[in-house]
């Protein structure tokens, strides 16, 4: 039961994007087209889960028992960027429609926030391996259902009359916060679930 | 000398970081509930950025390509842990409330992003330089959306009580519906004076 919790929460009470602000660069660059907008989502999903898997294993097994705890940011990011390298050769070579689909999303996928920021959150939050799985996949499953409601709502951008000052990133952002105040009507959700 | 003044300047009007160079955009909606946090962020992220543009300026000839951004990678990270750590012990109420976005410096695209763009292609003192501008205006920007944001959000300002008693909280800015909305009005509004 408390799983479910976890991934309510997690998707809608405190979406990665909305209400944890952690992904807004790639947000806003690449919700443009519907297209580019789930091939991101669908990267994210699938780097962060493994991102977040194997970072928590690393601290648990190599940062943890040697008190080098302080070392997290630097290891994280590089295992983050090496997990995101092998990844790119490894679609190239066996599904390569998969690779051409994503495109330049992958490697952008490094400096996503949302991806150390799970993995860090992870460690803060004291989650053990199954619920730890379920976060990170749940967060970016979170990210990708704003990143695709959002390029849904963009993509409706180019026949509407927007003021020139505020075309492009500035409405953006103010369509990310009325979809932010929108989700904002679940908070309290994952706590009437525990009380259950 | 005053190439070098051109590239201090730009990151302080022309191109400042996240208004007209769209970079850094986490940071900016989440630390800015208070102008101080906006503030403390700020300096972190220019000492960061000061440090790694300088230091990757200085090696950009004998990094090799292929590993160029796993390098620059460390390098930031380096200069993260150390701030991280410097907080931890100096600052460490201003370390609580950031929290998470400390770490998080390292994938800020705004530190990436010069030295990609700039640093890696650039002399060490215009490195410095651009680094310094772009860190103090980011900065700035930081205090500015913080400071709006708490004066409505919370009627203090810097922790000062600015508004009187009789001031209904206007709650919205502060969380993160209003990050959005006023940085998204913010960005307009620096479009018009802009242009």
């Amino acid at each position: 039961m408390e799983y479910i919790v976890l991934i309510i929460s997690a998707i809608l009470v405190k979406n990665i994007l909305l209400a944890e602000y952690l992904g807004n660069c790639p947000f806003m660059g690449v919700s443009k087209k519907m297209d580019t907008a789930i091939g991101m989502g669908m990267a994210v999903i699938f780097v962060l889960t493994m991102a977040g898997t194997i970072t928590w294993v690393i601290q648990k097994y190599a940062l943890d028992p040697f008190q080098i705890g302080y070392l997290q940011t630097i290891v994280f990011i590089l295992v983050i960027a090496a997990l995101v390298q092998l990844v790119e050769m490894f679609l190239k070579k066996s599904i390569p429609p998969l690779y051409q689909a994503l495109g330049i999303f992958l490697p952008l996928i490094t400096t996503n926030c949302a991806v150390l920021g799970v993995a860090i959150m992870n460690i803060r939050r004291e989650h053990d391996f199954i619920s730890m799985l379920i976060f990170s996949f749940a967060s970016a499953v979170g990210f990708c259902l704003a990143l695709i409601l959002f390029a849904g709502i963009r993509e409706r951008f180019e026949i509407t009359n927007i003021p020139k000052p505020l075309q492009g990133t500035a409405i953006g952002l103010v369509t990310a916060g009325l979809m932010a105040l929108a989700f904002f009507g679940f908070v309290g959700v994952d706590n009437a679930l525990k009380a259950l | 000398m005053a190439s070098v003044a051109k590239e201090f300047t730009k990151g302080l009007w022309k191109e400042i970081p996240p208004f007209r160079l769209v970079l850094g955009l986490c940071p900016t909606l989440a630390v800015t509930k208070y102008a101080e946090n906006g503030l403390g962020m700020g300096l972190a992220a220019t000492f960061v950025l000061l440090a790694s543009n300088v230091i990757i300026a200085a090696l950009k000839s004998v990094i090799p390509k292929k590993v160029r951004i796993a390098s620059f990678i460390v390098i930031i990270a380096t200069f993260v842990v150390i701030v991280e750590l410097l907080m931890q012990a100096y600052f460490y109420p201003l370390y609580e409330r950031l929290g998470i976005f400390i770490p998080l410096i390292v994938v800020n695209c705004i530190i990436l992003g010069r030295a990609e763009a700039f640093a890696s292609k650039n002399p060490i003192i215009h490195s410095a330089a651009d680094g310094l501008g772009m860190g103090l205006g980011f900065t700035l920007s930081l205090t500015v959306l913080g400071g709006i944001r708490e004066l409505f959000g919370y009627g203090t300002f810097f922790g000062m009580s600015l508004m009187g008693a009789s001031f209904e909280p206007f709650t919205f800015m502060v969380e993160a519906p209003g990050a959005f909305v006023c940085l998204g009005l913010l960005l307009g509004i620096m479009n018009v004076i802009g242009d």
